[in-house]
């Protein structure tokens, strides 16, 4: 599905990414993680075609992604971030239905889907009619991840999309976007910096360190072979052994 | 409504064609010339003559004349020595022709008055004392002169004058309002003056004859373009007729008629072309009209719709190129820096160097060159304020605009001009609201506007009229304000104006 070749990110004093190769299998949801600075937003972000690669190369459902195609590939995936993104000027629902408002979706159609999605991720209709401004952190979230949704990507692309959320919400949302994922059978890439949340959706962890990879397996994996002293202090360091059964 | 606004944009090309154009420059002296010379075409009966009076200044009218906008104007030979042709010296009037021959132009006979620099002396005094010439100064080292600080500091002034007339006296500087009071208390004896001054003879003032030639001639004539005579050449017979027939003290006596009775210039013109006697002593003239009669005169309806014509007619244009350019210096860094130069240099070309650039380039008067510089400086505050709304658009929104697919026209559109629209919308009112306020200088190249009232209240030094020419272009000022205040609501996104009114995180 997702497939980087040797990328490579440097700025001017920073060597944000080392050449990096990964692969993403389709239908599995993946979670990269990593302190701060790791690269792994950066490495996100290079999928969504945000920022080009010094060297090497990405390819999204097989075509090298390029200027020429970016657009076209970018339909094919649907991209969530912390703060949402929303527009405020749009209403929920205009939000959410832009891409296909362009693209010419039928408007029939694009009701139905606005409200299998509304449902899906729990949304009351008459959130739909306000703006981000007078939606909760986590309606916002909803609302972003049914707007990534609306054209029925293959690919999910999620960038710490629970980072600014408080506990509560972040817990439900956590259990509600780990049903969604499965019912939807998406090739889902996830950030996060927090252990628990890589060890409650994903089966395949990618740790990230000063631009490569240093890890990449299941969580049992981490708890019992770290590859590096450092992974072992990561997982220490959030105290996640003992929380990662949930109710 | 638009119906007007067609007929004002047509009226310059429809009087082009039949109509002498008299020009006039901005001081009491040229508007009663101006209006003498427009009436005299009028009374001639061979063409219709209008009079685009207070033509900013100088540059201003003599563009306009050799660009055809104007037909002829009153102008003096010193100043068309130095200022139009850059002479070191007055020539005659036979080489001063041959020179302007060269530009198309020509000078007509003189009007009869020489308008420099002279000495004057209270008539009593100069009879006690038998002073009647400049070199009889020389007899009397005692006499207290009081100089304005001008013509102590001219080149041409006081030391040349001192050195060519052997004079022993030690001048005080005496700032020129004040040197009529001082010189009527008796403070001092004697003041330079201009020979045309309207207070000569209020205070009974002899004017010293030049007996040595020291002061350039400034001789009133008539400045004109070659082609007038063979296409109206009995109103420029009309025109020539008056060689001669204004003398100093008859200007100086038109010249107060309106600075000190505020007689209105085509009625001291008329006064003077029916023979009738301008005269300063004319006590029982016209009393002073009030504010209020002032600022809602007959001609408020027509001054309202040119402001409105020259600030909407340059505001349009400049939306439509702003908010390109706006765009494109949002876009690119290397053309934000070279648009952003352009348009700023613009904004410091001073307005009458920019109009009389404008005059020579367009060829004509009025609105249009008006308009074209009120565009220019309208830019700015566009421009500037749709590239920094683009420019400060949260990083996220852009990328989220990117990442959803939409092409770049489509997120310009959709996303990114409408959340700009607050800070573009504040440009175009800030460039709507100078646009008001600059407009008033569009009076000086006879584009007409509130500034008219403003242009002649200064050249007659009359408050009133001043103030009624700025009163309506301040509220005009507020008026626009306001509009724009609703403006905003209207074209502002809703979910933009919105409070925080619900958690914010959560």
């Amino acid at each position: 599905m997702v497939t980087l070749e040797n990328v490579s990110k440097s700025y001017a004093k920073r060597v944000a990414l080392q050449p990096v190769s990964l692969e993403f299998v389709p239908g599995e949801t993946s979670v990269l993680i990593g302190p701060s600075g790791c690269g792994k937003s950066t490495l996100l972000r290079m999928v969504v075609g945000l920022i080009h690669p010094d060297s090497g190369r990405v390819l999204v459902n097989g075509e090298v992604l390029a200027a020429s195609n970016v657009e076209h590939l970018r339909h094919a995936m649907g991209y969530v971030i912390q703060d949402g993104g929303l527009f405020p000027h749009l209403t929920a629902a205009d939000n959410v239905t832009l891409l296909g408002r362009h693209l010419g979706m039928d408007a029939g159609r694009m009701g139905e889907q606005v409200k299998s999605l509304a449902e899906l991720v729990s949304i009351p209709a008459d959130a739909l009619n306000r703006y981000p401004q007078q939606l909760s952190g986590g309606q916002r979230q909803r609302i972003a991840l049914m707007r990534a949704l609306m054209m029925d990507p293959p690919l999910l692309l999620l960038d710490e999309p629970l980072g600014a959320l408080d506990p509560v919400t972040r817990y439900q949302l956590q259990d509600d976007l780990k049903s969604i994922f499965q019912r939807l059978g998406k090739t889902v890439i996830l950030v996060t910096h927090d252990m628990a949340e890589a060890a409650h959706f994903g089966s395949d962890i990618v740790m990230m360190r000063e631009g490569r990879v240093v890890q990449r397996g299941a969580f049992d994996d981490f708890l019992s072979a770290p590859a590096e002293p450092y992974v072992a202090q990561f997982v220490r360091a959030q105290r996640v052994a003992g929380i990662t059964a949930r109710p | 409504m638009m119906k007007i606004l067609a007929l004002l944009c047509l009226l310059p090309a429809l009087c082009a064609a039949q109509t002498i154009n008299v020009g006039s420059k901005r001081f009491t002296e040229s508007y009663i010339l101006g209006e003498i010379l427009t009436q005299t075409v009028q009374h001639s009966g061979e063409a219709a003559a209008t009079h685009q009076q207070g033509l900013g200044n100088t540059a201003i009218v003599f563009s306009a004349l050799k660009s055809g906008a104007v037909d002829l104007y009153p102008d003096y030979t010193g100043t068309i020595a130095f200022e139009l042709l850059g002479l070191k010296r007055a020539p005659d009037l036979a080489e001063l022709r041959r020179m302007l021959n060269a530009y198309g132009l020509g000078v007509g006979n003189t009007l009869g008055f020489n308008n420099t620099y002279a000495l004057a002396i209270p008539e009593k005094r100069g009879t006690a004392l038998g002073i009647v010439r400049i070199s009889d100064l020389a007899r009397t080292p005692d006499l207290k002169l009081g100089l304005s600080q001008e013509f102590l500091s001219r080149k041409d002034g006081w030391q040349a004058l001192k050195a060519a007339y052997a004079l022993p006296h030690a001048p005080r500087g005496l700032d020129h309002g004040l040197a009529y009071e001082a010189l009527a208390a008796g403070q001092v004896d004697l003041i330079d003056v201009y020979s045309t001054d309207a207070k000569l003879g209020r205070y009974g003032l002899r004017l010293l004859e030049d007996d040595r030639g020291f002061f350039p001639a400034y001789e009133a004539v008539v400045l004109y373009r070659l082609d007038l005579p063979q296409r109206y050449p009995r109103s420029w017979a009309a025109v020539q007729a008056l060689e001669g027939r204004i003398d100093a003290a008859r200007m100086a006596a038109m010249n107060a008629a309106v600075e000190l009775e505020s007689k209105r210039f085509s009625e001291v013109a008329r006064e003077f072309l029916s023979a009738a006697p301008a005269s300063a002593d004319n006590a029982h003239a016209s009393t002073r009209p009030s504010f209020l009669s002032v600022l809602f005169g007959p001609d408020l309806g027509r001054l309202t719709l040119q402001h409105l014509f020259l600030v909407l007619g340059s505001l349009a244009p400049a939306v439509a190129v702003g908010l390109p350019l706006g765009i494109w210096a949002a876009r690119s860094r290397r053309a934000a820096h070279a648009i952003m130069a352009i348009v700023g240099v613009l904004q410091t070309i001073p307005a009458l160097a920019l109009l009389a650039f404008l005059i020579t380039v367009m060829g004509t008067i009025g609105s249009a060159p008006a308009i074209v510089a009120l565009f220019l400086y309208g830019l700015l505050p566009i421009v500037r304020n749709t590239a920094t709304g683009l420019i400060e658009l949260p990083l996220s929104l852009r990328e989220s605009a990117s990442a959803l697919g939409l092409p770049e026209s489509a997120r310009l559109r959709r996303i990114e001009l409408p959340l700009a629209s607050g800070s573009i919308l504040a440009g175009i009112k800030t460039s709507a609201v100078i646009a008001v306020g600059t407009a008033t200088i569009a009076a000086f190249i006879g584009a007409g506007g509130y500034g008219e009232r403003i242009v002649s209240g200064l050249a007659v030094n009359d408050h009133v009229i001043l103030l009624a020419g700025a009163v309506p272009a301040a509220v005009l000022a507020l008026l626009m304000q306001g509009i724009f205040e609703v403006l905003e609501r209207w074209l502002v996104p809703r979910g933009l104006r919105l409070g925080s009114e619900s958690p914010q995180a959560g």
